[in-house]
């Protein structure tokens, strides 16, 4: 089941959006995310926004979802104005996007760049399953102007595999990135999980070492995490599955950030590595340094100038609210000054570089201090002004953060 | 059964002595005054069919939610009794639990008669004896009546003669009664109108009231219960309490039956309640004498004994800023309940908060549950402890009721209470009562046989070692059948000492305990591992040691957290992430800092809730 969409204060049914956000609009990164909310089958991990094909009718379908999701788009344009917005970064993800055809996909890409343009070198990533691709679906996204792809590998261990409900044959990611490679995308990310439930440490480290043998060129690793209402939750609630154990977690962990560092990815998020900071995920680091973006798409999100707003999470909903000429939004937040601090501290203190010491409060600075005597927190970074990790705060950043934000 | 009123009933303040009859219903808990003096209700008609429910007297909630009599409650009746006389019953429903033994000690104090209640499918317990012997020390006409004679296990020949036995009463002089289906319940009345001395007093002599009960009412103010021995009291009369001297107006002069109705006043004997505006019950005291302030008397009636608290604990509210809501709460219970006693302590570790004493645990409990229902608190309470008095090496001495405040140094001797305590049971379990008796530093004073089965242990036992446990212990040795009632009786010197325990060297004050010095080592074992189950992982290792002075006696260590961050893909939903993190940080706020440890509220509830305390709930 898609976990729920939080609560906030009405949209506007027009989108509109508060002068003060607007102003500063162009002066930073602008992103374009689309939302695809479908999947061949739904993992039983997964709280994501997304549903398998035959759930749907109507306005929903994903032969209509193309046009659907670029209705949102000529919204998005008049909303934001008739400033020139080129766009940083596009990210297709879901769900499964490489579920609809490469063409609708190439589509949606065209109506970004006729509508706002695309900046020089923009990054245009989709996530994709690796069974839901081949050679030639790869080149012709390719072609439409994608240059990432994030393929959702999760494990290379067939057991971790069915407890995970992926339907791709192992041996498919390799040939995936092959493919992209021929394609000649610029950049390709493996996505994986670790701590799924029998899962030994073993196991965790033959995945890492079938993805190092793919090079990518980035890795983001995710513990497994048991979301409420999802199959897993059940399995782990009437015990038919162990729960993750945190100090399994932190081991593997620690393990991954070893053989990745080993074969030269080095870590800039606290689960994304990169062979080079040229590849680390732009689009993604416009959510941790509070850039702009518009979400496209069911229960997508967006941010603006400090106003965060999400729309109706199922897509016969949205369709219908598109149809109707009105904004999609069904809830925002307009973000008090100390919100929008508590969230720049909260994201910024994930990445490498951390965060501006200055940007915390006197009670904040001297916890600072306490975590750099733990070992939490850098030594040299904080004589730099900086709050950044070490690798055991990484595995507890978030005590880190409660305790800077004090 | 049931009847309608009588319409002739005598009014209040003008009824002949000779036609009172003032009485009480005492028995071990539970068995069935309560339901008994419901059927009396029904029989003289103050209480309708429609009206009627199981209990009618145990009027507050948690009265009704534990099915058990906390407060005695006082009851006029009109009776048209055989002889054709319609009667002024005074009834009195008291509790039956041992921890408010003093409710029963003052309702005797009001009557000429007592209804000695007995289980007919029980027989004599403990209480029995304990509220028998109260009577008899109040010089009081005893009727005894064996109840629930309707159940199939009743064995109302063989429990006759037990009490004949220990009444010196023929067994055929035992009424038998059904509080259930009201058979017998009639002949009882009869019996009591006949066997129970009217009151006698002089009507013409300055008047002079007892003070029996004393109760505040957030609508009325203080509501004053009398038993008027000499003279008379009107309504819109000065009145005068002897000992204070302090003199009110009567706004309101009136009896129960079974609600509050005004009278023109009180005559000698009878039983009633007054209102006069005081806000506190203080100015209104238990066992004071009341008198007109026109024509006052000057000789006081002998008073009551205050009742001691036994059993300590300290009482925090959870949320720090709901400490003067606690005191105001604390102040108000205290008006209904001079058994409360409290006085504002601070804890390093619990922050702001009361030491209060209690009659025993069944009372913390209640206070405890009253504050946290009718006053909307949310409360810590910490381990109950006795009162310990240390004798010092320099000749000095500290009165202790807070065990972390139990002196260092130089110790001559340390003094715990002790209770005589006696126990009924069937004889064939005297075996595993003695042993339990032992492991709990008793003393055998005593043993009697009641009849062929049933026999009476005396015990000379600390209070401490019985307060907590101890009844559930007796009741699972004996298969429920064992009974038990204890009163202080004075104190013993012992070696005890004072247990700490240590979250990375800190003592934490909330959990010092004082215990025998054999204990010492089981409760710092038990203690530590607790703690290790409750206090989540921090993130550094935290190591727990129970210690005496400065002697380590037991160790555990909570590991240090090896993994706290949510490494998942949320996309751009960082509304999500942000809520989480306001979350964590309200659990964060409601965690106390013991040196840098956080511990959870929780972990201090559950690691300071005793086992199992008093009698639960039954019905
Ligand atoms: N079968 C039967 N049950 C009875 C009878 N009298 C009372 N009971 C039951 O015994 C239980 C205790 O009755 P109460 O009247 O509350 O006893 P109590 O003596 O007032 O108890 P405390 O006030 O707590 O000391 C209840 O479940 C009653 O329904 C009776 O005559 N027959
Ligand atoms: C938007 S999701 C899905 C992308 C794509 N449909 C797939 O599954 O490959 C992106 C990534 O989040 C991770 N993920 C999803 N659910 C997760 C969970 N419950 N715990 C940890 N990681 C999760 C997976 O690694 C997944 O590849
Ligand atoms: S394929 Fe990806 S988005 Fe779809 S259900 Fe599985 S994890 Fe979720
Ligand atoms: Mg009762």
């Amino acid at each position: 089941m898609p976990s729920a969409l939080p609560e906030g204060e009405p949209a506007p049914p027009d989108g509109r959006l508060p002068a003060s956000s607007l102003a500063g609009l162009g002066s930073r990164p602008f992103g374009i995310y689309v939302h695809v909310p479908y999947c061949a089958v739904r993992c039983g991990y997964c709280d994501f926004n997304t549903y398998t094909a035959t759930e749907l009718g109507g306005g929903a379908s994903q032969q209509a979802y193309a046009g659907t999701a670029a209705a949102e788009l000529t919204l998005a344009r008049g909303v934001l104005g008739a400033l020139d917005l080129p766009v940083a970064t596009v990210f297709f993800g879901g769900g499964t996007p490489t579920l609809l055809p490469p063409d609708d996909l190439g589509g949606l890409v065209r109506r970004i760049r006729d509508d706002f343009g695309l900046v020089e070198g923009a990054e245009v990533t989709t996530e994709a399953n690796p069974d839901s691709v081949d050679a030639e679906s790869l080149h012709r996204l390719r072609e439409a102007g994608f240059t990432r792809v994030s393929f959702g590998m999760q494990s290379a261990v067939p057991h971790v595999l069915r407890t995970l409900d992926r339907t791709h044959d192992p041996d498919r990611v390799a040939l995936a990135v092959g493919w992209a490679r021929a394609a000649g995308f610029e950049g390709v990310s493996l996505d994986l999980i670790y701590g799924t439930p029998g899962e030994s440490l073993t196991d965790w480290r033959t995945s890492i070492e079938a993805a190092l043998a793919c090079e990518p060129d980035h890795v983001s690793a995710y513990a497994l995490v048991v979301e409420e209402g999802t199959r897993l939750a059940g399995q782990v609630r009437r015990g038919e599955l162990a729960a993750p154990d945190d100090d399994a977690l932190a081991d593997r962990y620690l393990l991954a950030d070893d053989l990745l560092g080993v074969s030269g990815m080095a870590w800039y998020e606290i689960s994304n590595w990169a062979r080079a900071d040229h590849q680390q995920a732009r689009h993604n680091e416009g959510y941790w340094l509070g850039h702009d973006w518009w979400g496209i798409g069911p229960g997508a999100h967006s941010h603006v100038g400090g106003t965060r707003w999400w729309n109706v999470k199922h897509p016969s909903a949205y369709s219908a609210r598109l149809t109707a000429g009105s904004s999609p939004a069904y809830a925002r937040e307009v973000l008090t000054a100390e919100q929008q601090r508590v969230e720049r501290v909260l994201l910024g203190i994930r990445l490498r570089e951390g965060h501006p010491l200055d940007d915390l409060t006197p009670i904040g600075r001297s916890a600072a201090d306490q975590a750099v005597t733990d070992e939490l927190l850098d030594r040299s970074a904080q004589a730099n002004g900086r709050a950044a990790l070490t690798l055991r705060g990484r595995l507890l950043a978030d005590a880190v953060v409660r305790d800077l934000l004090d | 059964m049931p009847a309608s009123r009588p319409t002739d009933e005598p009014v209040p303040s003008r009824t002949d002595a000779a036609i009172l009859r003032n009485f009480c219903i005492i028995a071990h808990i539970d068995h069935g005054k309560s339901t008994l003096a419901d059927r009396m209700l029904q029989l003289t008609g103050v209480v309708d069919e429609r009206t009627m429910r199981a209990q009618y007297l145990d009027r507050m909630d948690i009265e009704r939610e534990r099915g058990i009599t906390i407060k005695s409650q006082a009851v006029r009746l009109p009776y048209a009794a055989d002889d054709g006389t319609v009667y002024a019953l005074n009834m009195i429903d008291t509790p039956g639990h041992v921890d408010f033994t003093y409710e029963v000690s003052r309702s005797l104090a009001a009557c000429e008669g007592t209804v000695l209640l007995v289980d007919a499918a029980q027989g004599i317990e403990a209480q029995t004896l304990a509220n028998l012997y109260l009577a008899l020390e109040n010089d009081l006409q005893i009727i005894p009546v064996l109840n629930k004679i309707d159940l199939p296990s009743a064995q109302p020949g063989k429990y006759a003669a037990e009490i004949a036995h220990i009444i010196g009463c023929d067994s055929d002089d035992v009424l038998r009664v059904s509080a259930k289906t009201g058979e017998g319940v009639r002949e009882l009345l009869e019996k009591i109108v006949r066997d129970v001395p009217p009151p006698v007093g002089d009507p013409h002599a300055p008047a002079r009231a007892m003070i029996f009960d004393s109760v505040y009412d957030v609508y009325r103010g203080v509501v004053t219960y009398v038993r008027v021995i000499d003279g008379h009291l009107s309504s819109r009369e000065r009145i005068l309490m002897l000992s204070t001297r302090a003199q009110h107006d009567l706004l309101e002069i009136g009896v129960i039956s079974p609600e509050p109705s005004p009278t023109e006043g009180l005559g000698v004997g009878e039983v009633g309640y007054l209102i006069t505006g005081v806000k506190d019950v203080r100015q209104s005291k238990v066992g004071d004498t009341v008198t007109t302030a026109t024509k006052p008397a000057t000789r006081a009636l002998g008073g009551y004994k205050d009742p001691k608290p036994m059993v300590f604990s300290g009482l925090y509210p959870v949320d720090g800023d709901d400490y003067p809501d606690l005191r105001d709460a604390l102040e108000r219970l205290q008006l209904n309940d001079a058994a409360l006693l409290w006085e504002p302590e601070t804890s390093a570790a619990l922050g702001f908060g009361f030491r209060c004493g209690f009659l025993g645990l069944l009372h913390l409990e209640i206070v405890r549950e009253r504050l946290e229902r009718e006053f909307d608190l949310n409360l810590i309470a910490t381990a109950p402890n006795v009162v310990y008095r240390v004798a010092m090496d320099d000749g000095g001495e500290r009165v202790v009721t807070n065990p972390s405040e139990f002196p260092e140094g130089k110790i001559a001797e340390v003094f715990e209470p002790v209770v005589r305590a006696t126990i009924l049971a069937p004889s064939d379990y005297i075996g595993s009562i003695m042993d339990l008796c032992q492991t709990r530093r008793g003393t055998l004073q005593g043993m009697d046989y009641l009849s062929e089965e049933r026999v009476e242990l005396r015990y000379s036992l600390p209070l401490a070692e019985i307060v907590f446990d101890f009844f559930d212990n007796l009741k699972s040795r004996t298969r429920g059948y064992a009974s038990l009632d204890y009163e202080v009786e004075g104190e013993q010197a012992a070696a005890l000492v004072k247990v700490d325990i240590l979250l990375q060297g800190e003592t934490v004050d909330a959990f010092s305990a004082v215990v025998h010095r054999d204990k010492a080592y089981a409760y710092g074992v038990q203690m530590t591992q607790r703690l290790r189950e409750l206090i989540p992982r921090q993130q550094f290792e935290v190591p727990i040691q129970a210690a005496i002075g400065a002697r380590i006696i037991a160790r555990e260590s909570i590991r240090a957290i090896r993994k706290d961050v949510l490494a998942k893909c949320y996309g751009g939903d960082i509304t999500r992430k942000r809520k989480l993190l306001e979350k964590q940080k309200e659990g964060k706020k409601r965690m106390k800092m013991v040196g840098r440890v956080e511990v959870p509220q929780e972990a201090f509830i559950a690691a300071l809730s005793t086992d199992s305390p008093a009698e639960k709930t039954r019905r």
